[in-house]
């Protein structure tokens, strides 16, 4: 789960990492009381998961109380890479001196945490050449040394080096207590008297530790159908196009996703059931996609063996008696009891294919 | 990992042993609706399972094997090196460590949703105890023919020559089942499992097989997300590996910073996109098929060459 920059900066805050003031509003009302807290000038900063918010126009810089009125209607209407706000954070402003990156971060491949540091500050890590990468040896926190050794890396002063070696080993306490994948302090600043300042955060939490961690729980916001898909155990994202795409496994729906593509059509919903589904969780499935309006056409693309396709095919019927589901299923159902299950969907608006490509071919042309 | 790991050894041994394909191996979580559905699975199909371990139903039994409360106890009087893992995400670490603890060498671990750093300890665990996990949020592994250890349907697979190592679970079956229909048995397919952490790689899993003789040929099923597949395409070119590779890629299509069903299916940025997966391969002479079925035709092209 990614946090959003205000949830991070609270989680900084809590380790004992310098954060600026900040006053967070979901309203022009609280905004104004945001600014007497503050005090002109000030930043506000559309608090979303979507990166590049800078140069998105999603960060405004707010001078007096007029600008205010002005740049906050601006911002909470402002839809941002197709995400809309639910707040606005109000900031100080810093006083920079210099701008620096940190992150601490999941590296999949090495099976480790590693750390990224760079001089340059406020870019994306992607793009910058000067920067260093180390990786931590165990899950017990970043050993001084090695801190030390990034601190000398990115050309800190002697007596600028502890307060950032302190900071590191704030931010790696956070991500093994907090589980995360990334922690990430982009810019990070150093003001006055080699203080340093995380001007932003970005964290991204282990979604499967959630469960061991109430605190970062309550910073999950689902959409209605988001959480009914959860609840069931699915994996759903919703996509831009008409066909909603169903199957039985992560890999088979996103390979069935990619013919959709290949073969004209544009997918609306992406929905995997997983390997343990029965008649009620398909059903729900169905239920799940039937809330989506733009959908036009059901693909269910499933291996069998795994799932019985006659409990499938129950699961499609019982949608369709009950006035659940409106619109046509192409479904590509193999394996085991496949005989049975075409016997119970002859009358329905389902039409049953051995392959898959035929089923795709289908649902496009629909 | 020593090099002296050797994968069939532990999974079906030698023409040598007493227990030559019927290696014994005990199921944690055997009790579970998931783990008893498929322990009656595994044995139909000629899994050799001694006993299961669930805390506090010990002394009963299921399919007549018997359920012990440890692992120490169901390992007693077996000389058990395998333990097939399907006790709840939240309880596997505990589970993972028991099984190192007493002397498993191999282990299976197929519950979807443990979390990142119980999946790091694990793998940093067997390392240091010269063990090896597979997983997690794998389908298993399977030995066409002689033996499974997971929750992959048997009907898919047949036994031939060539591997399949796949790091989706449907797709693993998907695959193999067009290359049993196209004629190309599989001598092994292996789930590296969904998730961010594997306990072996696909470049491990390389190694595991590399020497074999029986194995002709290698089929990597990839999806978007990390950088496996990049790196396995240059440990293809800088090992000169020998055996022909034939792979796939699924999520071609799937838009950015969503994770797609699997833990491990996201893309940021160019990290992780198929685009950069593809054109790797390209890099190492690997054909890359556009949709599953698609596969034996390029395994059968590039085995003529």
């Amino acid at each position: 789960m990614k946090l959003l920059e205000y949830q991070g900066k609270e989680l900084f805050n809590h380790y004992g990492i310098n954060v600026p003031k900040s006053y967070l509003a979901k309203n022009l009302e609280e905004a104004k009381q945001g600014s007497e807290r503050i005090g002109f000038p000030f930043v506000l900063k559309s608090q979303l998961t979507v990166g590049g918010r800078g140069k998105a126009g999603a960060i405004l810089k707010c001078k007096n109380e007029k600008e205010l009125v002005e740049k906050f209607d601006e911002l909470i209407n402002k839809e941002v890479y197709g995400e809309k706000p639910k707040t606005i954070l109000l900031e100080e402003m810093a006083d920079i001196k210099r701008e620096f990156y940190v992150s601490l971060y999941l590296n999949r491949t090495k099976r480790c945490y590693s750390i990224i540091a760079s001089s340059q500050g406020g870019i994306e890590i992607e793009s910058v050449d000067k920067k260093v990468i180390f990786d931590i040896p165990d899950l017990n926190g970043v050993p001084s040394e090695l801190a030390y050794k990034v601190a000398e890396k990115i050309n800190l002063k002697n007596s600028e080096k502890n307060a950032f070696v302190e900071l590191i080993q704030k931010l790696s306490k956070l991500i093994y207590e907090k589980e995360a994948e990334l922690a990430e302090i982009n810019p990070l600043a150093m003001v006055n008297h080699g203080k340093f300042v995380a001007l932003d955060a970005k964290v991204i939490i282990d979604d499967n530790a959630l469960f061991r961690h109430e605190d970062i729980k309550k910073y999950e916001e689902l959409s209605d159908l988001e959480a009914h898909a959860k609840n069931n155990g699915f994996s759903f994202v919703e996509l831009d196009g008409d066909i909603a795409i169903i199957g039985n496994g992560a890999g088979l729906v996103m390979s069935t996703l990619d013919m959709v593509t290949d073969a004209g059509g544009k997918a609306g919903a992406f929905l995997d059931f997983g390997g343990r589904a029965t008649t009620e969780s398909i059903y729900q499935a169905l239920k799940v996609i039937s809330r989506v309006d733009k959908i036009r056409v059901i693909l269910v693309n499933l291996f069998g063996g795994i799932v019985r396709t006659d409990l499938v095919a129950q699961a499609i019927l019982n949608a369709y008696n009950d006035g659940t589901l409106k619109i046509p299923v192409f479904a590509r159902i193999t394996g085991a009891e496949s005989e049975k299950a075409r016997e119970l969907l002859k009358n329905s608006k389902a039409r049953l294919f051995n392959t898959v490509e035929e089923a795709i071919n289908a649902a496009v042309k629909y | 990992m020593s090099s002296k790991f050797d994968l069939f050894d532990i999974l079906i041994g030698n023409e040598n042993d007493i227990d030559y394909k019927k290696k014994p191996i005990i199921i944690q979580g055997i009790t579970g609706s998931f783990g008893s559905t498929h322990t009656k699975l595994m044995k139909d199909y000629g899994t050799n399972i001694v006993a299961g371990v669930t805390p506090g139903k010990g002394s009963q039994s299921f399919e007549d094997i018997p359920v012990f409360n440890t692992v120490l106890e169901a390992v007693k009087n077996n000389p058990v090196e395998i333990s097939g893992i399907f006790v709840p995400a939240p309880f596997f670490l505990n589970a993972a460590k028991e099984a190192i603890d007493n002397g498993i060498k191999l282990l299976v671990a197929v519950p979807e949703h443990v979390p990142i750093i119980d999946s790091i300890k694990i793998f940093q665990y067997a390392e240091k105890k010269g063990a090896r996990m597979i997983g997690p949020n794998t389908p298993g592994v399977i030995v066409p023919g002689i033996m499974k250890v997971g929750i992959m349907p048997a009907k898919p697979f047949s036994e031939g020559s060539t591997v399949v190592f796949s790091r989706s679970g449907t797709l693993m079956y998907e695959v193999s089942y067009t290359l049993s229909n196209s004629g190309y048995g599989q001598r092994l397919c292996l789930g590296i499992g969904g998730d961010p952490i594997n306990g072996t790689n696909l470049i491990e899993a390389f190694d595991l097989i590399k020497e074999r003789e029986d194995i002709e040929s290698v089929v990597v099923v990839g999806e978007i997300g990390g950088d496996a597949e990049e790196k396995l395409a240059e440990y293809i070119v800088s090992t000169n590996f020998s055996k022909p590779v034939v792979a796939y890629v699924a999520g071609r299509a799937a838009p950015k910073e969503k994770k797609m069903g699997h833990a491990g299916a996201i893309v940021y940025g160019n990290y992780g996109s198929a685009d950069s997966k593809v054109s790797n391969y390209s890099k190492a002479n690997v054909p890359v098929a556009k949709r599953p079925g698609e596969v034996p035709d390029l395994l059968k092209t590039k085995l003529k060459k």
